[in-house]
């Protein structure tokens, strides 16, 4: 099942090629490939690797009415990706061996794309005592990056120890930058909207406080730092800063921050409730600066399921959150190729071998004769216009229901396994 | 009249007419006979989720008045404890058949949020959400002033209003700023750096963090009440450098203006934000603004429920 010759890929180069696959692997590139197998043709649709997410919301276990490892993995796959990577604030929460062994099983189950898990950073989320990290790491599911995300990692001297304590097995600290005692009962962007609205503010200044003590912190320690959801201005320039001294930080951003402003809020549609929050347009342009010259590595979805009725309420009721697997690629596309701001070939690195760099993912990112046909087909030229019903998310919160996108993604390989074909899963997954 | 949501999008057309009809409703009630049929047959519900007995009542009484049948929801003791939601209980209030939501709550947006999801088909009136809006207090505060200044009848300009205490967390701060100063009116909004909004500068309002050198020039004066928890976050150090600070103390009443009014939307904290001089000097309006509730809410339901805007001499059934 996993034998395909594909024809007619361009890659992100321009080039037009024949790339021949057996046994998962990519075995041959070339100009024409005859084939002996199964065909596909791509009739010069763009052919990336396998996006690949380090910030997904999965939900299992502990909340399967509104994501499961399986309906996540299908989302996934219809949004382009072939990696996943599970936050940890499932319920029980990830903070040991048996539960990141539980999703990176129920991942393989699914046979859909990789489930990579994310271990918690303390015990419960709590902020208190580190979690088992080193249990974590390793156990069947090889945990490399922690996070304790929806909440932050605030105790300087516990941020100080998890980032030293991650170095003697390659790990990394994925921080959610949120300074709690500045963001107590939060609402929405702190800014003239919410000023109007009479809505608590959020602060751009809990973000790049912690942002900055945290760079400095693991530039101590010589450890690796990733910053999760980057949504400021000031975020992106302090990101900037330690680059430009050589510090080890990553950082990645989300879709809908490089697309959405806190205007929307103006509706109080909790669609458009969301951690950290949507903030002023000059923030947008100084993500998707950041995202084209670098400062930003990745994009990540922070896909974040929830059930009708954690968002179908008055807005301080409303659950935090949006799903974005399914957009995310195109959404992008919009945001930075549309705008000429970025190519495709530095969206397949900010979504894809970057990603899967810092994630330690090495099946993932690439296309190359050797590497795994974790794949991705793009029709760069497709409009089309979300709708939420059509998503394979157990959850409908998608913040582009009615937006008309740029690009699309057709077909996704797992392993060589075409698993979404048609923009319509195949219903084969990888065994 | 849709909805009454809030005062921030309302033509000074729409205030004015509310405000007409509210002066005539007062005038033909204003004898031994208070009730008019006008509303006979409707519903209204007061659906509370914040505690505020007196604009319960004072809608209430507005309802009543116009013959309305009025149902009260205050959530203590009701299934809201349980964790039913807004949503569930606005439609199960709607089956029972009701014209109209007026509606208190503690989630900014609440109102606008039930007019505009599609929940219920009824009317939504905001009677104060979050910190957001309190429509109905701004229309009787501007209903109040124009009563004590009738050379500004059909225009507020002129007219200099301020607003001190805590912006910030007031709905009433919120809604008046918009509808004065949409009436004509100059609003200066005085408070400490602390209790003011970001991006207040985009607001139709001056603003100032010295009482004294503003006090002078006001025509009204509008003391918010202050929350003793906003000490505890440390908005300001102490209620006693508060009040020394923003309080209308005895003091700064003296060099008010000859005319000039002074207004609280209640409940006051006296020593605190105004002193016993002030709240029950002649100044005082405090009572006169209960009082206007109730005509300003009949003039809100009236038009909401298909009544046309009335003036002086036409006849109302």
């Amino acid at each position: 099942m996993n034998d395909v010759t594909l024809k007619n890929a361009r890659l992100a180069d321009g080039s037009i090629v024949d790339v021949k696959i057996a046994q998962g692997v990519i075995t041959e590139i070339s100009s024409s490939i005859k084939a002996d197998g199964p065909v596909v043709d791509l009739k010069k649709n763009l052919l990336l690797p396998g996006l690949v997410d380090l910030h997904t919301h999965l939900r299992e276990p502990g909340k399967e009415n509104s994501e499961t490892v399986l309906s996540g993995s299908k989302a996934a796959v219809h949004g382009g990706y072939t990696a996943l990577s599970a936050m940890a604030n499932t319920s029980p929460v990830a903070d040991s061996a048996g539960v990141v062994e539980q999703v990176q099983r129920l991942g393989k189950l699914a046979g859909l794309c990789d489930v990579f898990p994310i271990g918690a950073v303390t015990v419960g989320l709590h902020g208190e005592q580190l979690a088992e990290l080193s249990a974590m790491a390793n156990s069947a599911a090889h945990v490399r990056i922690f996070s304790d995300d929806g909440k932050c990692v605030s105790d300087p001297l516990l941020m100080r120890r998890a980032l030293e304590y991650v170095k003697s097995f390659g790990g990394v600290i994925a921080q959610h930058a949120q300074e709690p005692l500045l963001t107590k009962n939060a609402q929405m962007n702190e800014g003239i909207v919410s000023g109007k609205l009479g809505l608590t503010g959020w602060p751009a200044v809990a973000e790049t406080s912690i942002i900055a003590r945290d760079i400095l912190l693991a530039e101590q320690v010589k450890s690796r730092l990733h910053i999760c959801h980057l949504s400021t201005r000031g975020g992106v320039e302090i990101v900037r800063w330690a680059k430009s001294q050589g510090m080890s930080v990553t950082a990645e951003v989300t879709p809908h921050h490089l697309m959405l402003t806190d205007e929307l809020v103006e509706s109080y549609d909790p669609v458009y409730k969301v951690n950290p929050p949507l903030r002023t347009i000059d923030d947008v342009h100084a993500l998707r600066e950041g995202l084209a010259d670098g400062t930003i590595d990745i994009v990540a979805t922070d896909h974040a399921p929830h059930a009708a009725e954690d968002k179908d309420c008055e807005w301080s009721a409303a659950a935090f959150g949006m799903i974005g697997l399914e957009t995310a690629l195109s959404v992008t596309a919009t945001a930075m190729i549309a705008t000429k701001l970025m190519d495709w070939q530095s969206l397949a690195i900010r979504m894809s071998t970057k990603p899967a760099s810092i994630g330690g993912y090495v099946n993932h990112g690439l296309i190359g004769v050797g590497a795994h046909a974790n794949l991705v087909v793009i029709d760069t030229e497709a409009r089309w216009k979300v709708d939420r019903t059509q998503s394979l998310s157990k959850s409908r919160n998608t913040p582009f229901h009615g937006h008309e996108l740029t690009g699309k993604v057709t077909d996704t390989f797992f392993n060589g396994v075409h698993v979404l074909a048609n923009s319509a899963l195949t219903g084969n997954k990888y065994e | 009249m849709n909805n009454l949501l809030s005062t921030k999008d309302m033509s000074a057309k729409t205030a004015f007419e509310i405000l007409d009809t509210a002066r005539e409703l007062a005038r033909i009630t204003d004898g031994p006979n208070k009730k008019l049929p006008t509303l006979r047959g409707r519903t209204i519900v007061n659906l509370f989720f914040e505690d505020s007995t007196r604009t319960r009542l004072s809608f209430e009484a507005a309802a009543k008045r116009l013959s309305a049948d009025v149902i009260n929801f205050s959530a203590k003791g009701s299934s809201v404890s349980k964790g039913e939601s807004l949503k569930d209980t606005a439609q199960t209030i709607e089956a029972m058949g009701i014209d109209a939501v007026v509606l208190r709550h503690s989630s900014s947006g609440a109102a606008q949020r039930l007019a505009e999801s599609g929940w219920i088909k009824a009317k939504v009136v905001n009677a104060g959400d979050g910190t957001h809006e309190h429509p109905t207090q701004a229309l009787l505060d501007a209903y109040t002033i124009r009563s004590h200044f009738p050379d500004h009848d059909r225009d507020f300009s002129g007219l200099h209003v301020g607003i001190v205490g805590d912006i910030l967390h007031s709905r009433v701060a919120r809604s008046n700023a918009y509808l004065l100063s949409s009436l004509g009116a100059k609003v200066t909004m005085v408070a400490p750096s602390t209790l003011i909004p970001t991006g207040v500068d985009q607001w139709p309002a001056e603003l100032s963090y010295n009482l004294d050198s503003v006090i002078g020039d006001l025509d009204a004066v509008m003391m918010l009440r202050v929350q003793s928890e906003r000490m505890s976050d440390s908005y300001f150090p102490s209620e006693r450098e508060y009040a020394h600070d923003y309080g209308l103390s005895e003091n700064r009443l003296n060099q008010m203006k000859e005319n000039a009014i002074v207004m609280h939307p209640g409940p006051m904290n006296r020593g605190l934000e105004i002193s016993a001089a002030a709240a029950d000097s002649k100044r005082s309006v405090i009572l006169e603004q209960v009082a206007n509730g109730v005509v300003v809410r009949m003039a809100v339901l009236y038009m909401l429920l298909g009544g046309v805007p009335i003036a002086g001499g036409s006849e109302i059934v």
